[in-house]
C-alpha cells in the first residue's frame, strides 16, 4: 500500500541534513508553506541553500530561518522588500550568499531540473549584468543566454487538497511555484488543507501527479497565518 | 508659466486608448496598474499577472480580500469569469513565448534604441532585486513604457544610452510620458502626440535625444 500521508510537519522534515538545498514555494501571501518553514526552523538543519522567489518578510517564516543563521545561500529573484530586514542585514554583513535570478529564469531553471533538461537558452537577461560570464548563442534571430537547472534535495510546498498517493490540487494563485518545485526535488513535502480518499480528486483537475510528491502533511486552514485564507471561506 | 503635463490618470487613460479589444496585457507594478481603471467596458482585455493568473478583475471590495488571489504586486485582486490560474513556469512561458500582446512597464531610463533600465539603480550598497522585470521587458509582442518625462530634478529619462544597469536591449517600442507619446522606430524617436500647450521645441528641450516630428 502506498501511503504518503505524514501526521506532522516535524515528522515530514526529520531527515533534512545540514547543507541541503531546500526549495520553498510561495509568492507573496499565496502558497507559502508556513507550517513546514516553522518545522524546518525547529528541526535545526543548517548551512542550507534556499530557493524561493523572495528572501523572507518580517520576522517569521523564511525571515526567521535566515535570522537564525541557518542559510548559507539564497537563490531568488526579489530579495529586497520593505520588510526584508533580516536578509538586508545578513547581505550587508556578507553573511549570506545571493544568487539573483530573473523570475522567469528561476521558474524555468526549476522546471528544467524536474524535466531532466541539462540547460536551456533564453533571451531573458541577455546583455544585462545578470548574464555576465554566461555562454550566449544566436538562435532564431535572437541572442540567448545559457541557463542551467536548479535541483533541490527538498521542496516544501503548499497545496490545497491531496490524497495518499500524493496527488495535489492547489488554490488560485497559491499554485505559483508548487508544481515545478515538486518536480525538481528529491523529496517533496506538501501541506494540504484537506486529505481526501483515493479517487475523490477529479483526475482531470489534479495539477501535481502523486509521483512528484513524497510526503503529504495535513494542516488546518486557520494555522496558515500569512498564507491567506479567509476563515469564513473555509 | 509651468509646463503643461498629463496627470498619472490621464497618462493611464492615454495608454488604455491604445490597447485593442481582445488584447492580452500585462501591467507592471506601479503606475502601469492604473491603466486597468481606464480600459472601459467596450473592450474585452485579458489581464495577465506573472504570479500565475489571467483574466484578473478589479480589486475586491473591502472585507472580501482573499490572500490566495493576488497580483504580481502582491495586492488582492478578483477573477473574471473565464479567468484561469497556472504555475510560474507556464506564466513566464506565456511571456517569453510571445503569447502576450502588450506589456506596460515603468522605467528609470529608456534609450533612443529602445534599451530599458528599470530594475536597479546600480548604487554599490543597494541590494539588487529583479523579479520579473527582465522577462517582461523582452517577452511581450510590444513593450510599452509609462514614465515621467524627466526626473524630479528635470533630468531627461529618455536618453541616448542608459546610465543605469540594463533590463533589456532594444525592447521598448513606445513611451508614454506626462508630456508626450513617443515611438521608437529604426530612424530614432518619433513624437506621436504632445500634451496640449507644449510645442515640439519645448519637448525637445526636455529630451536628451533628437526627436523626429510625427510623420517624419
Amino acid at each position: 500500500m502506498i501511503d504518503k500521508i505524514v501526521r506532522t510537519p516535524a515528522e515530514a522534515l526529520a531527515d533534512v541534513p545540514d547543507g541541503a538545498t531546500v526549495m520553498i514555494g510561495g509568492f507573496g501571501t499565496a502558497g507559502l508553506p508556513n507550517e513546514l518553514v516553522d518545522a524546518l526552523i525547529e528541526q535545526g538543519a543548517k548551512d542550507l541553500v534556499i530557493v524561493n522567489n523572495n528572501a523572507g518578510n518580517g520576522d517569521a517564516g523564511l525571515a526567521a530561518l535566515l535570522a537564525n543563521g541557518r542559510v548559507r545561500k539564497i537563490i531568488c529573484s526579489f530579495p529586497r522588500q520593505v520588510d526584508s530586514w533580516h536578509f538586508d542585514r545578513l547581505y550587508h554583513a556578507k553573511q549570506i550568499e545571493l544568487e539573483l535570478v530573473p523570475q522567469g529564469n528561476l521558474a524555468e531553471r526549476i522546471r528544467a531540473a524536474g524535466a531532466g533538461i541539462g540547460g536551456f537558452f533564453t533571451p531573458t537577461g541577455y546583455g544585462t549584468a545578470l548574464a555576465e560570464g554566461k555562454e550566449t548563442r544566436f538562435i532564431d534571430g535572437r541572442w540567448m543566454v545559457l541557463e542551467t537547472p536548479i535541483h533541490a534535495d527538498y521542496a516544501l510546498i503548499k497545496a490545497e487538497r491531496g490524497d495518499r498517493w500524493g496527488n495535489l490540487t492547489y488554490r488560485m494563485t497559491a499554485r505559483n511555484f508548487g508544481p515545478i518545485m515538486a518536480m525538481a526535488a528529491k523529496v517533496t513535502v506538501a501541506t494540504v488543507h484537506e486529505v481526501v480518499e483515493l479517487g475523490a480528486l477529479d483526475p482531470e483537475a489534479v495539477i501535481t501527479p502523486g509521483l512528484f510528491v513524497k510526503r503529504v502533511v495535513p494542516v488546518a486552514r486557520t494555522k496558515t497565518g500569512a498564507g491567506g485564507f479567509r476563515k469564513e471561506a473555509a | 508659466m509651468s509646463t503643461p503635463r498629463w496627470t498619472k490618470d490621464q497618462m493611464a487613460a492615454r495608454v488604455a486608448r491604445d490597447i485593442f479589444d481582445g488584447a492580452v496585457v500585462n501591467l507592471g507594478i506601479g503606475m502601469p496598474t492604473l491603466v486597468a481603471n481606464h480600459l472601459g467596458a467596450a473592450k474585452e482585455v485579458m489581464l495577465h499577472s506573472e504570479n500565475g493568473v489571467i483574466g484578473m478583475g478589479p480589486a475586491p471590495r473591502p472585507g472580501e480580500e482573499d490572500y490566495d488571489l493576488i497580483n504580481a504586486g502582491k495586492q488582492p485582486v478578483t477573477l473574471l469569469p473565464g479567468g484561469v490560474f497556472f504555475h510560474h513556469a507556464d506564466s513566464f512561458a506565456m511571456m517569453r513565448g510571445g503569447h502576450l500582446d502588450i506589456c506596460v512597464l515603468g522605467a528609470f531610463q529608456v534609450a533612443a534604441n529602445g534599451d530599458l533600465a528599470n530594475w536597479h539603480t546600480g548604487a554599490p550598497d543597494a541590494i539588487p532585486a529583479v523579479g520579473g522585470a527582465m522577462d517582461l521587458a523582452i517577452g511581450a509582442k510590444a513593450t510599452w513604457v509609462m514614465m515621467e518625462h524627466t526626473t524630479k530634478d528635470g533630468v531627461p529619462k529618455l536618453v541616448e544610452r542608459c546610465s543605469y544597469p540594463l533590463t533589456g536591449l532594444a525592447c521598448v517600442s513606445r513611451v508614454y510620458t506626462d508630456l508626450a507619446v513617443l515611438e521608437i522606430v529604426p530612424q530614432g524617436v518619433r513624437v506621436r502626440e504632445i500634451v496640449d500647450g507644449l510645442g515640439f521645441d519645448a519637448l525637445q528641450a526636455k529630451t536628451a535625444v533628437p526627436l523626429l516630428r510625427s510623420g517624419a
